[in-house]
């Protein structure tokens, strides 16, 4: 087990001063005032003029173990995951095999213990093989040492209302949620980039927004219908805020994220074809842009999810039909997110914090996140607000390097993550050290 | 210019220079099959991912009259249908050799894809990629016009231009609207509301549903070949409605301004959207349009490949 940890002036996300002092991986106490009492051989982080916050927490992360560890690894994935200031992320189930079985959640389960950088929680399958015919064994899967809650055919929608239906009424008895890829397959065959303006100029076939609205409706009404839990993943579309919205005025317990990319990126990027644009629901409109800003602001949107799809060189080295959809998103996320909200001034830190850990944390049942506490896991970040500083797509820990926002300068720069009490990031880089 | 990518890249002065250098290769090199030397030395390679044997032998005869030589390849049977990638095909034609690569493909910005990420040097010329554009056939066409409709002039503000049928999947629909637009035509895109892309009022043409409400007023209708794969996904109920209406009939034949002039950049489907008796018509420039393509091609190679016009020499 590591050393003591103390933080020292820290500002937490409320604005107050705040220091901190961790042992045995739990956090021992949470001060206004100067820690005493620590051991003399603790290790001291001096977090003057830096922003304390629990861990981040994402609820939607390819991490391509088992299958294509030539894009991505548990293990670099978690690197990547660290330095963007996560202590937890959710591995989603398209993986080859397909993580639909006990079998498969428990080894990514303890691929992640092993890599030891952040919690990794399996998302399973909701269909056998994400072919969307037949229920996988949701119950195996929560029962299993992986404990799965969240179960998603992410990349493929559950687009047969009936196993929507199914889905949503067989987890209710585990406390499971259906994270929902919407997207309606007839309305997006070949499909490429967003259905408008620029789509119709680039001869790239459209994705039309009511294909995504369509599914997110319907799954709104069946959650209704049958008193369960739906998370809508990734929301790209001002209507699809719309129905959000209606939904949770009426009660249905619903809730949605959007991706940083969405938040700041628009179709116009596709201009020039260049394949690391290409993401799948597709960057939309700058109308679109600015709802999914309003909705997460005013909390319609609950939280934000990277949907970090980290692809190989080969994989996007095409042209565009031929180009898979993804885009990295773990090592930029909060930066982008700040960018799109905070210094837009849609936001305050503190809000930022709740729509990236405390919300997701909630949403995936993930108990020893979320929150600074006493006596809880130490799962904290700290970051330099006021920092800047621009993304070189060779410097990422992700074996990958489809960074969209490859040459931008971003605000704000994760200097510290702690995971499990262990020191994890420092400065900004690893520290090589992991919890075991 | 390096590169001819899209009709969007184009100046319009370079448009009228363009315009220019195929006038004088035709006057050249018309009638007694004249073969210039101009770009003897020189390696053209068709790179064509996608079949089409007229624009290959209309390019293959372009790079041939002016002396260039001229290796074609194309994707069925070699090592794309066994999966190899855009960027490997181009390096290894490239390796063999090759001054400037005439690329047809299947998928929308291919060409630029090859112009612009540096994987090889050489030249290119986009000879259609998927459904976005086809620079030459849309030059090609409006050289036409203007050789029927502007006494030689590339002024066209004032003349109608109705562009009819398959908007959506059509990458000759959307090079001609922009080149049209910029040379002053009126352009008005026809077809069901089922092919025509939702993002079409932003090109600056008008869009209209009924085919007979512009062919009295149109000075040029530029007929697109119908895919009948097009029934199977509903974007028409059958070929008998399509021909209908949208077809270039006798009757619409007949209602046509006189002068005016019926285009078509094949091959043609008579008998769907164009009749045997509009194709057959004094109206009809099909055929001037594939001659006028082996010259607007000379300029398009010349231009990129020796740059100044004053070059030309018989």
């Amino acid at each position: 087990m590591s050393s003591d940890l103390v933080i020292s002036n820290a500002r937490a996300a409320d604005g107050g001063g705040v220091n901190l002092h961790i042992s045995e991986g739990k956090i021992r106490q949470v001060s206004s005032e100067p820690i005493v009492g620590a051991p003399v051989n603790c290790t001291e982080i001096d977090a003057t003029h830096l922003l304390l916050v629990p861990g981040l927490v994402d609820l939607h992360t390819h991490l391509r173990q088992p299958g294509k560890e030539g894009a991505e690894t548990i293990e670099s994935g978690s690197q990547a995951a660290a330095l963007g200031g996560y202590t937890a992320v959710s591995a989603m189930a398209n993986t080859s095999p397909v993580a639909d079985s006990a079998g498969v959640v428990e080894q990514v389960a303890r691929l992640g213990r092993e890599a030891g950088l952040v919690d990794v929680f399996p998302v399973g399958a909701v269909t056998v093989a994400l072919e969307g015919k037949a229920l996988a064994e949701l119950s195996a899967m929560a029962h299993s040492l992986a404990r799965v809650r969240v179960f998603s055919d992410d990349g493929n929608c559950v687009s047969d209302p009936l196993i929507m239906r199914r889905a949503l009424e067989y987890v209710k008895s585990f406390g499971g949620v259906i994270a929902q890829h919407a997207q309606e397959p007839r309305l997006t065959e070949g499909a490429q980039m967003n259905e408008g303006v620029i789509s119709s100029q680039l001869g790239l076939a459209g994705w039309p927004a009511a294909a995504e609205e369509a599914i997110i409706a319907r799954d709104i009404l069946l959650a209704q219908h049958v008193q369960s839990r739906l998370h809508i993943c990734h929301l790209t579309t001002r209507g699809g805020v719309e129905l959000v919205r209606w939904a949770k005025a009426q009660g249905i317990a619903v809730s949605a994220e959007v991706t940083p990319h969405h938040l700041l990126l628009t179709d116009e990027s596709a201009v020039g074809y260049d394949s690391v644009f290409k993401v799948n629901p597709p960057l939309r409109t700058n109308e679109d842009v600015l709802a999914l800003r309003q909705g997460v602001a005013d909390g319609t949107i609950d939280i934000i999810a990277t949907d970090h799809a980290p692809h190989s060189k080969e994989s996007k080295e095409c042209e565009w039909d031929a180009a898979a959809f993804g885009m990295l998103g773990l090592e930029t996320a909060l930066s982008v997110s700040a960018l799109s909200l905070v210094s837009n001034n849609l936001m305050d830190w503190a809000a930022l914090v709740e729509r990236m850990s405390t919300a997701p944390a909630r949403i995936g049942g993930y108990t020893d996140h979320g929150s600074i506490a006493v006596g809880a896991n130490a799962n904290l970040a700290i970051i330099d607000t006021q920092a800047r500083w621009t993304v070189d797509r060779d410097q990422l820990a992700s074996k990958s390097s489809n960074t969209p926002f490859h040459g931008l300068e971003l605000p704000a720069r994760v200097e510290h993550t702690i995971f499990r009490g262990v020191h994890v990031v420092r400065n900004g880089q690893l520290t090589g050290m992991k919890y075991e | 210019m390096k590169h001819l990518l899209s009709i969007d890249d184009l100046a319009i002065a370079q448009v009228h220079e363009l315009f220019e250098t195929t006038k004088e290769l035709a006057t050249i090199t018309s009638g007694q099959n004249k073969k210039l030397p101009t770009l003897r030395g020189k390696t053209i390679v068709n790179l064509f991912f996608e079949d089409s044997t007229r624009t290959r032998l209309s390019f293959e005869a372009a790079a041939k009259k002016l002396s260039a030589d001229v290796i074609n390849f194309s994707a069925k049977g070699s090592s794309v249908s066994k999966g190899e990638s855009l960027k490997d095909t181009a390096q290894t034609i490239e390796a063999i050799g090759a001054d400037l690569m005439i690329v047809r493909h299947a998928a929308s910005g291919a060409p630029r894809i090859l112009a612009e990420s540096g994987w090889v040097q050489a030249q290119i010329v986009n000879a259609g990629d998927g459904t976005a554009g086809h620079p030459t056939q849309a030059l090609l066409d409006s050289y036409t016009i203007s050789q029927r409709l502007t006494s030689g002039g590339y002024d066209f503000n004032g003349l109608r231009v109705a562009i009819v049928g398959d908007i959506l999947h059509s990458r000759v629909a959307r090079s001609n609207t922009a080149l049209l637009k910029k040379l002053g035509a009126h352009v008005t895109l026809v077809g069901p509301p089922t092919l025509i892309p939702l993002g079409a009022p932003s090109w600056g043409a008008d869009i209209c549903y009924g085919l007979d409400d512009v062919v009295p007023t149109s000075d040029v209708i530029m007929m697109l070949r119908v895919q009948s794969e097009r029934m199977k996904n509903s974007y028409f109920p059958s070929e008998r409605e399509y021909a209908r209406d949208y077809g270039l009939s006798k009757k619409r034949l007949s209602l046509m301004k006189s002068g005016a002039i019926i285009m078509h950049p094949g091959p043609m489907n008579r008998g769907l959207e164009i009749s045997g008796a509009a194709a057959d018509s004094p109206a009809s420039v099909v055929l001037e349009q594939v001659r006028h393509g082996v010259y607007v091609r000379m300029a398009v190679l010349f231009t990129l490949l020796s740059g100044a016009r004053d070059g030309i020499q018989a």
